[in-house]
């Protein structure tokens, strides 16, 4: 598996690592989210098409903005059902 | 004014996720689980780094936590957040600092950091005492505003919107003051991963609460820990009577 441009191969690996680090916190546990995390990276490694590799980080990060945003909400909702008797 | 200099102190709590379990001996909580930043203070450290990129001249945001070696991890995240720099007071396990003792503590650290505004969660959600906010500007004889839903500062009057029962209430101060933090203050942002790693190069300072002479003995004694009674099932009824005989049995007729 060698990809054309070493430097999209490096952010692949970078966002990789972040949406892994992200995952320890995530509801259904770490196993569930690293084994779905690898699964859906496979499923992308036949690409090399440049542009649709850039599609691709740009889907990623995208998936890791909705974790942020699904962290934080999980957080308020639990704090304002501890908190706020209404 | 050269800008102002923020103390943000954190708290090292279990997860917010999970479900706190009594321990055997009934003296305490399992602590042998996740370990995050209390939320309040995710907040508090938002609300610095907000003001910051509000262009309000800030000089310089501290985090600060007191609590076993591993409060250090929390003082990273919160550098991750957007802290300049940290200092951790290494207490053991099992000998958690009360309220007051934090209070008298962070006294001490504003003194020496000459910091003008600390930004406190209103209350850990372990103890849920909301005490040290309140305690620590009694100490300093610095004004107060508990449970900021919104924070405004120009030049050295802050504005500050907090949240009371059946609704809001504006206040305004002069510097220095302390601001306890309520839910809907802000979003904290999430400490990613390379931000994490950014966070190591900050520096961190140890010390122990001897470096501070301060006498710190606990005044209250936990006798006994047990979990709250379980919620009892409901009953169903057949018919109206039914229920109305339920009720007069229950007292509420």
């Amino acid at each position: 598996m060698t990809s054309a441009n070493p430097a999209l191969r490096h952010q692949v690996k970078r966002i990789y690592k972040e949406l892994l680090y992200m995952g320890k916190d995530f509801p259904q546990g770490y196993d569930y989210f690293r084994t779905r995390l690898h699964k859906a990276f496979m499923s992308q490694q036949h690409i090399d098409d440049e542009e649709k590799i850039k599609k691709g980080i740009e889907r990623a990060e995208f998936v890791r903005k909705e974790i942020e945003a699904l962290y934080f909400l999980k957080k308020y909702r639990t704090l304002r059902h501890t908190y706020d008797k209404f | 004014m050269s800008g102002l200099r923020i103390l943000v102190p954190v708290k090292r709590v279990i997860d917010y996720a999970v479900k706190p379990r009594v321990n055997r001996t009934q003296t305490g909580v399992d602590t042998n689980v996740k370990h995050s930043m209390n939320p309040f203070d995710e907040l508090s450290i938002e609300e610095a780094v907000r003001l910051r990129e509000r262009k309000t001249p800030v000089q310089e945001i501290l985090a600060f936590s007191a609590g076993p070696a591993k409060s250090a991890d929390i003082i990273r995240t919160a550098m991750a957040m957007g802290a300049d720099r940290g200092i951790h007071v290494q207490c053991n396990e099992g000998e958690e600092l009360e309220p007051l003792g934090v209070a008298k503590l962070l006294k001490k650290v504003v003194e020496g950091e000459k910091s003008d505004l600390v930004i406190l969660g209103k209350q850990s959600i372990d103890d849920d005492a909301a005490q040290t906010g309140q305690m620590l500007a009694g100490l300093l004889g610095w004004s107060q505003a508990t449970q900021a839903s919104k924070v405004q500062i120009e030049g050295d009057s802050v504005t500050v919107v907090r949240e009371v029962d059946g609704g809001v209430e504006t206040l305004k101060a002069k510097l220095p003051m302390v601001i306890t933090t309520d839910l809907r203050l802000n979003e904290p942002r999430y400490a990613s991963l390379p931000n994490i790693m950014k966070a190591k190069k900050k520096p961190l300072e140890k010390k122990t609460l001897k470096d501070y002479g301060l006498d710190t003995a606990p005044r209250l004694k936990t006798v006994k820990v047990t979990e709250p009674p379980a919620r009892k099932g409901g009953v169903k009824v057949d018919d109206v009577d039914g229920m109305i005989s339920k009720l007069k049995e229950l007292g509420a007729l």
